[in-house]
Order: C-alpha cells, then sequence, then structure tokens
C-alpha cells in the first residue's frame, strides 16, 4: 500500500514556494470548506450504517421483547420470548450443534491452513509456491449456496464420487448426509473446504513477516523442523493466529447455507443452526419477536466469545 | 523473544541430528501439497466434466475426468429449464451496482477520516468501526421491517440500498488515504486549492488501487451472496444465479444432474474471471484485515 507512482521531485519543488501568506489568511476559510466537504463525504456512509445496522441492532433488541406476527399489532411480551427460546427445544438444539460446528471448523480449518502455509515454505520453484497458493484460496471466490449443491451430489451415498474413493481403499459407504454424526461431518467438511484458504492466506502473510535473521538464529542453535516450528514460528505467529482464530469463530457461529441446502437441518434437527432457526422462525412462521431474542442471544454469544478470546489471548499472544 | 530466550539453551542438537528428526523433506512437503491442492480443485474439475457429459453419464464411476462423449446438451437444459439470461442480468446488476456504490461511499468517507478536520470525528469513526463487527444474520429481521416499510422488499433496490455502506471498506480505504504522503495536499493548499480541489485533483487520482481492493472485494461476497435474497426475492423474476440455481437444484431432484452442474459452472464464471484478473487485490483485501463480510 506504498505509492511509488508519486514522483519525488513534486513535492519539494511545490513547498519552496514563500508559505506565511496564504496560511495566515485562509485557515478559518479552510476549515469551514473542509467541515462541509467533511458532512458531505460522509453523509452516505454515516446515514446507511445508521438506517441499516444501528437501528436494526436496536430494533432487534426491541422486538424481542414483543410478541408479533406482522399481521396482528405487537404485544408487549417481556421476557416471554427468551423464556420460550430457553425452553424450546429446536433452540437449544441449535445453539448445541453451532458451538459444535464452530469448534469442529474452526480447529479443522486454522490446523490445515497452518500445515499448508508451513509446508509452501518448503524450497520450490516461484511458479509451483503461486500455483498451490491460487489452488488453495480458489474456494473462497465460489458461492457457498452453488458448491453445497455440487457436495450434495458428491457426498451420495449411493452415487457420490465420495463414497467411491474411499471405497478404493476399502472403507464402507458411508451415508454422508443421512445419518446424525455423518451429517455433521459433512457440513464441516465441505464448509472447512471452502474456507480454509481465507486462514491459509493469513499464515502465508504471517509467516513472510517474520524476520528471516530469527529462523537463522534460531537454526545456529540447533532447532529445526517442528522444533523450530513450535518454539519460534507459532509464538512468533500468534497475532496471526488470533486474527484467524477470531474471524474464523465469527464466521462459523452464523453458518448458514453449507446445512440449508446440503441437509435442510437434518436428519432430524442434527445440523440445524441458529441462524436457521432465526430465518424460520421470523420468515416462515412469522414469529418476529422470537426470532429477534434467538438473533440478540446469538449476537451476544458473539460478542462473549470474541471478548473471551482477546483476554485469553493475553496470555498467549507474544508482539515481536 | 521471551519463546527464543527460553528455547536457546535446551536446544544442543548437533546439526545432522537435527536434519534427520526435520519432519517433511521438501519433495515430501510438494507431494502432500499437491494432493490437498487436488482435493481442493476436484470438486471443482468434476463440476466441469459432469456438466459436459451426457445425463446418463453423470453417474458414472470412476468419474471420466475427460468426457468420453463431450455434449452441450446440459448447458442448452439449463436454458431451458430456468431463465438464465435474467438470473445473470439481476445479479450483474446487483454486484455491479453494490460494488461501484461501495466504492463511493467508501472512497469519500474514508478520505474524510484520513485527512478532512471536523468535529465528532473519533466517535464517528468509533462507530464505523464497531459495526464491522455486526453480523449481518443478526440483524436481518429489522433490515426486513425496514425495507418493508420503504417498500422495498422483493425489489433489486432492496438488495442493493443497504449495502452501500461499508464498514471495511471505508476502514481501509482511510489506511489507504493515511498512507499517502501529507506533503501533498499541503503544496497543493499553498498553491490556493480549497479542500474539494485537494481531493478531486491530488488524492483520488492515488486511490485506484485501494478501491480496486473494495470493489473486487464487494463483487466477489455479492455475486455468491444467497442469504439475503433468499429472504427479501420472493418472486422468481428477482431471484439472483445462486438463488436460482438452487432451487433449480430443488425443482430437478438428482435426475438432471449434468443440468443443474452446467448452471453452478455458468455462474463460476465471472468469479473466476475476477480471481483472474483480481487475485492479487483479493488477496490483499483478504488478508489486509481478515474481515470481508
Amino acid at each position: 500500500m506504498t505509492n511509488t507512482q508519486i514522483p519525488n521531485s513534486q513535492a519539494p519543488a511545490v513547498r519552496s514556494r514563500p508559505a506565511a501568506p496564504p496560511a495566515a489568511v485562509r485557515p478559518s476559510v479552510r476549515d469551514r470548506g473542509s467541515r462541509l466537504l467533511a458532512a458531505l463525504f460522509l453523509a452516505p456512509t454515516v446515514v446507511g450504517i445508521v438506517v441499516f445496522t444501528v437501528v436494526p441492532i436496536v430494533g432487534s433488541v426491541v422486538l424481542s421483547l414483543f410478541h408479533w406476527n406482522v399481521i396482528d399489532p405487537p404485544r408487549f411480551a417481556g421476557g416471554a420470548n427468551y423464556r420460550t427460546t430457553f425452553t424450546d427445544s429446536t433452540v437449544l438444539v441449535s445453539f448445541r450443534n453451532t458451538l459444535v460446528f464452530m469448534v469442529l471448523a474452526v480447529a479443522l480449518q486454522l490446523l490445515i491452513a497452518l500445515s499448508l502455509a508451513l509446508a509452501l515454505n518448503a524450497r520450490m520453484p516461484g511458479w509451483l509456491r503461486s500455483l498451490f497458493r491460487s489452488a488453495f484460496f480458489f474456494p473462497l471466490v465460489l458461492s457457498a449456496a452453488s458448491i453445497s449443491v455440487v457436495m450434495k451430489y458428491l457426498f451420495n451415498q449411493d452415487f457420490g464420487v465420495v463414497n467411491w474413493l474411499i471405497g478404493l481403499v476399502g472403507v464402507a459407504p458411508v451415508p454422508w448426509l443421512t445419518s446424525e454424526h455423518a451429517a455433521m461431518a459433512t457440513v464441516v467438511l465441505v464448509y472447512v473446504w471452502q474456507q480454509f484458504g481465507f486462514s491459509f492466506l493469513l499464515f502465508v502473510g504471517g509467516l513472510n513477516n517474520i524476520p528471516k535473521e530469527i529462523h537463522e538464529a534460531a537454526a545456529l542453535d540447533g532447532a529445526t523442523g517442528l522444533r523450530k516450528h513450535l518454539g519460534v514460528t507459532l509464538p512468533l505467529l500468534s497475532p496471526t493466529l488470533l486474527v484467524a482464530s477470531v474471524v474464523g469463530i465469527i464466521n462459523a457461529l452464523q453458518v448458514f447455507e453449507q446445512p440449508y441446502v446440503l441437509t435442510d437441518g437434518g436428519p432430524g434437527d442434527a445440523t440445524l443452526t441458529v441462524v436457521m432457526v432465526i430465518y424460520e422462525r421470523a420468515f416462515e412462521q412469522l414469529d418476529f419477536g422470537e426470532a429477534s431474542a434467538v438473533g440478540t442471544l446469538l449476537f451476544a454469544l458473539i460478542m462473549a466469545v470474541t471478548a473471551l478470546q482477546f483476554r485469553l489471548s493475553r496470555r498467549f499472544v507474544h508482539y515481536q | 523473544m521471551s519463546a527464543m530466550s527460553q528455547a536457546t539453551p535446551t536446544l544442543k542438537v548437533t546439526p545432522t541430528l537435527s536434519r534427520v528428526r526435520h519432519p517433511l523433506a521438501p519433495w515430501t512437503r510438494i507431494a502432500v501439497l499437491t494432493v490437498c491442492a487436488l482435493l481442493t480443485l476436484g470438486p471443482v474439475i468434476w463440476t466441469v466434466s459432469t456438466s459436459l457429459r451426457t445425463p446418463a453419464q453423470s453417474f458414472d464411476l470412476p468419474p471420466q475426468i475427460i468426457p468420453t462423449h463431450p455434449t452441450t446438451a446440459a448447458y442448452r437444459g439449463v436454458f431451458d429449464q430456468i431463465d438464465v439470461w435474467l438470473l445473470a442480468l439481476n445479479s450483474t446488476l446487483v454486484t455491479a451496482l453494490i460494488a461501484v456504490g461501495q466504492m463511493i461511499t467508501a472512497g469519500l468517507a474514508g478520505y474524510a477520516f484520513a485527512r478532512l478536520e471536523f468535529r465528532f470525528k473519533k466517535p464517528l469513526f468509533g462507530l464505523v468501526l464497531a459495526t464491522m463487527m455486526v453480523p449481518l444474520q443478526v440483524t436481518i429481521v429489522p433490515v426486513f421491517l425496514v425495507l418493508k416499510s420503504m417498500g422495498l422488499t422483493d425489489t433489486l433496490l432492496g438488495l442493493i440500498l443497504p449495502a452501500f455502506p461499508t464498514a471495511f471498506g471505508t476502514f481501509l480505504m482511510r489506511q489507504y488515504f493515511l498512507g499517502m504522503p501529507k506533503d501533498l495536499g499541503e503544496a497543493a493548499m499553498l498553491d490556493g486549492a480549497g479542500p474539494w480541489r485537494i481531493f478531486r485533483s491530488v488524492y483520488a487520482p492515488l486511490a485506484a488501487p485501494g478501491l480496486a481492493i473494495v470493489g473486487v472485494l464487494a463483487f466477489n461476497y455479492h455475486w455468491n451472496e444467497f442469504f439475503r435474497p433468499l429472504i427479501l426475492e420472493t418472486s422468481s423474476q428477482n431471484y439472483t444465479l445462486p438463488l436460482g440455481l438452487v432451487s433449480l437444484q430443488g425443482n430437478l431432484g438428482t435426475g438432471s444432474i449434468s443440468v443443474v452442474l452446467a448452471g453452478v459452472v455458468l455462474s463460476m464464471l465471472p468469479a473466476l474471471a475476477v480471481f483472474v484478473v483480481g487475485q492479487r487485490p483479493l488477496r490483499e483485501g483478504i488478508t489486509s484485515a481478515g474481515v470481508n463480510r
């Protein structure tokens, strides 16, 4: 993000002009012009953010305190929607599923991404390295919904390519989409397949930022291989690890497309996620109050997990 | 640093011994990377090749990677089954307008936060940053109601308008303008240029690479977007490509797998083009702050 295209000669040439007279006369006019311009420049963003984010956040909390089906006028409900939420087994299951999904997906995603980023540091021709990098990052540009359509065929129990592949090494066909545990695993795999490239790019960037001298010093001390990675690379990479896990967790808690297309939350409620419940409650059952209560709880959960993570990270993250 | 000082005294290994301990030799690493790259690209390759096979052959195992009887029948099938042109037009319209809109709003607001002086600058920027943390799924119910009160549900404008402000894009453009030398603007000011002229003639022309990142990220996200269109667009003439494809798959079941996959391939083409042309801004955007949705 540097601006190499700016000719160096330009700035000094202009700066040598007499500076005093205009600077003394103009400030007030300039300030007013600057303030007016700032107001114009900020208006679209600030108005947009207030209307489409700030008001909806407040609205979500307010709505969660009402019974409302859009058709009849809203009735004040107090904490009734939250009480329903905490006793509604479907909602509870969706929170449990989402947390299980988050733990599995984020752990797998970080593990794969970090391993591949480290492996990419091996000696190899530059074109090969950029080929690998492009391949791992490619799924990120695809639509999660369309890819889930494709994966639904690939993971089909009877004619899917996945069962054929594992059959080659003698594994019996797995009911990927129709048994409870396998369905969750499939949703995790499909999600991680698409998302790991994001953490991978972060790690590649983080590894490039580690000064070579540190690796050389560690090598002189005899640290190589796994030992070097655990003792030297990982601590230096910990800020990147924090960003990757925070963003990974925030995104995983909002998972929707993959379970919606692959399993529609099933079998039973085995892969029903919180955002799917918000969708169903609001836009299929028109229960806007309870949908808002679930949404508010999800928001609180995301905030809590993120805050906890930053707190824990103070003990583990090393800044250079 | 603390890790280094802890590690130093304990690791007294001779170089030869440590080389043996190395977990993966370079060629093993390349082999592992190759296998992972194939697993990553495999589903995409399978999609393309199956879309070029006859429906009868789409279930063949092992899958023929290079079709023995390549046919474009599935592509003609997609055009018969769904109005691909309309879906593509809707997707293009929504995505292009959002991308341009975000470049404008983020460019202007980013510049204001970076280079202009005004009251409440810090709290306003704090507000923008805070909304970066708010997930769309959580606010969707009130957003839907706001759009309903504006009469914008089930319209393309209802998808476009709320996506114009971008907290992340604003943040990115602010960083970008802050990275430009301050002397340039000061020099122009001494030449008598007002704030607008300084923006228009000095800084704005330098902002193109930053704007490219905002635009490419917006394109990539909104071209593939599914959740908002699913909720907002109820009549099929307002569907975007991902929505049309999922409903196509639902209507056809598993009968015409190659038709569905042909649709997926068609919808991937623009994303592929962005990947080829705009990979650098896309990568920079994704890594620069780590928040891309």
